[in-house]
């Protein structure tokens, strides 16, 4: 039999959280509004209407192109992406496509076996997203709050292998958003989503396959990952019956949790890309400063937390997750040094506990580790219980002890050490043995 | 120069109702429009930038600020169809 490789690429579309849309002053904060109640005759695409660039987008698209190692073009321009559908009011989408604002980065992952992998960015362009689609009852319900909201595309290049790879990836182009606070990027309420292609070739093949299937409309890194270890059995069983495999795109039936063929692909040249001539051309400028006005990423502290505070990997991980877990971490290793608590304890008590850190402070973090680290020594109440308890374990050193043998008290207080885990305060301990013995 | 087949695609892509019978008419309209055009190609223009705007302005951009919106109401206006303050379209069945 055959074996197979997967090529996997995957596009991530990501919505600004700008104030105003990309193209008109309509407010892009859509969420839970009123239909249509967000519109204007930009973004409804009535006849003579002019657009205007949302300068803020256009940055925010040039930092996650930073983010991930692009380069930014100098001039940049906006096409016309051709097709009808009901969600386009205009007949087109406003896109990039000859002059992306960046190009020709990566992101670097690891997988759970710590294997390095570089993915290759092909492209991150400005775009709009379209109006959103209800379907009910034989007709289609639309809403154009969401038309005109500025959205950014990342492009992959096919350099997936495995699902896990897509996942990893995914997660941490997100974390990259989050950090930039260009966006939510919030899956479900459909601020990110993926498209996945796939295609299998022959291992040792070095080809390209001819075709590649795109998943599309898939909100979930769950179904996700599902719907494409589905589809790399489906055509893995197609190609072994020698059967020829077509372009197309398919959706996800989380039901069936099986893919079906959602349209034949239409070819890029029918999308007939022109230029705006609604809209200038950009030239940018600035780019010094954007670059320098970049957050700390993910990938520098996750370094940063190993070297600086002697974490693993897998704990600096846990931490950088969230930006916010990383304040929280850092301002509670400050406060920890004082009480000689160490940045390890700290990471420790953040990961184990579970702590919920939007309920606690960092002081309040730093005074429960100092409990939990000296409570038993400073606690005599606490530290009475285990001296009874290794009062009643060891009656012989007791017996011992009560005939005259003082030095017996040697043994008790190793044991309430062990017990202990050396925590106890010797000296305490030693009394409270006599007290208790007398 | 343009034969059936490319009027029924261009006809498709651009959303026209152009019936079968008009096919000839057209492919032989169109191309004497492009045969036309065409002349522009005794000319060498390897040196000419082409142009997508006129003003040879840059950067005209839009500061990130909200403007008031039409109101529900008025966006809807001119809508064939519409119900509980969506615009309406006939079932697409493909999703
Ligand atoms: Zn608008």
């Amino acid at each position: 039999m055959k074996r197979y490789e997967p090529i996997i690429g995957l596009e991530i579309h990501v919505e600004l959280k700008t104030l105003s849309k990309m193209f008109c002053g309509c407010s892009a904060d859509y969420f839970g509004q009123k239909p249509n109640s967000l519109t204007c005759p930009v973004c409804l695409g009535l006849p003579g209407a002019v657009p205007f660039t949302n300068a803020q987008a256009i940055q925010d698209c040039i930092k996650i192109g930073l983010a991930l190692n692009c380069q930014i073009a100098e001039n940049s321009r906006f096409e016309r992406k051709n097709y009808f559908y009901p969600d386009l009011p205009k007949g087109y989408q406003i896109s990039q496509y000859r002059w992306p604002l960046c190009t020709n980065g990566y992101v670097d992952i690891e997988d759970s076996q710590n294997q390095k992998i570089r993915i290759r960015i092909n492209r991150v362009h400005q775009e709009e997203d379209t109006g959103k689609l209800s379907h009910l009852d034989g007709i289609t319900a639309i809403d154009f709050n969401r038309s005109g909201v500025p959205l950014v595309e990342i492009v992959s290049e096919p350099d997936f292998r495995e699902v896990e790879q897509v996942r990893i990836y995914a997660k941490k182009i997100q974390q990259i958003f989050r950090y930039l606070e260009v966006s939510e990027a919030d899956m479900e309420k459909g601020n990110m989503r993926l498209e996945a292609n796939i295609s299998l070739r022959e291992a040792g093949e070095s080809k390209l396959p001819e075709y590649r299937v795109e998943l599309k409309n898939i909100n979930s890194f769950k179904f996700m990952g599902d719907a494409i270890e589905y589809e790399i059995k489906r055509q893995q069983e197609l190609l072994e019956k020698g059967e020829k495999i077509t372009q197309h795109t398919r959706g996800w039936n989380e039901n069936k949790k099986e893919t079906f063929v959602q349209r034949e692909k239409e070819e890029a040249h029918d999308y007939r890309y022109f230029p705006d001539p609604d809209l200038l051309p950009l030239k940018i400028e600035k780019l010094e400063e954007i670059r320098k006005s970049l957050p700390e990423l993910p990938e520098q502290i996750l370094k940063r937390l190993q070297s600086m505070y002697g974490l693993s990997y897998y704990q600096s991980q846990l931490i950088v997750s969230e930006r916010f877990l990383v304040d929280f971490f850092e301002d509670a290793v400050s406060l920890g040094e004082e009480n000689k608590i160490s940045a390890v304890d700290v990471a420790n008590f953040l990961i184990n506990k579970n702590v919920d850190i939007n309920k606690v402070s960092p002081e309040e973090v730093i005074s429960q580790i100092t409990f939990k680290k000296s409570g038993i020594i400073s606690d005599t109440s606490a530290l009475r219980e285990v001296v009874k308890e290794i009062i009643k374990e060891n009656p012989q050193a007791v017996a011992d002890y009560k005939s005259g043998k003082i030095a017996v008290i040697g043994v008790l207080v190793g044991a309430v050490m062990r017990k202990t885990e050396s925590k106890a305060d010797a000296k305490i301990v030693k009394e409270l043995i006599s007290e208790l013995l007398s | 120069m343009f034969n059936k087949e490319d009027i029924k695609k261009l006809a498709k892509l651009a959303n026209l109702p152009i019936k079968e019978s008009e096919y000839e008419k057209f492919a032989s309209q169109l191309s004497e429009i492009i045969s036309y055009v065409k002349q522009l190609e005794r000319i060498d223009s390897n040196q000419v930038e082409p142009t997508f705007n006129v003003t040879g302005l840059k950067n005209i951009n839009w500061g990130d600020k909200v403007e008031p919106s039409l109101t529900q109401k008025k966006s809807l206006q001119n809508a064939k169809m519409q119900r509980n303050g969506f615009f309406v379209t006939k079932g697409i069945f493909n999703e």
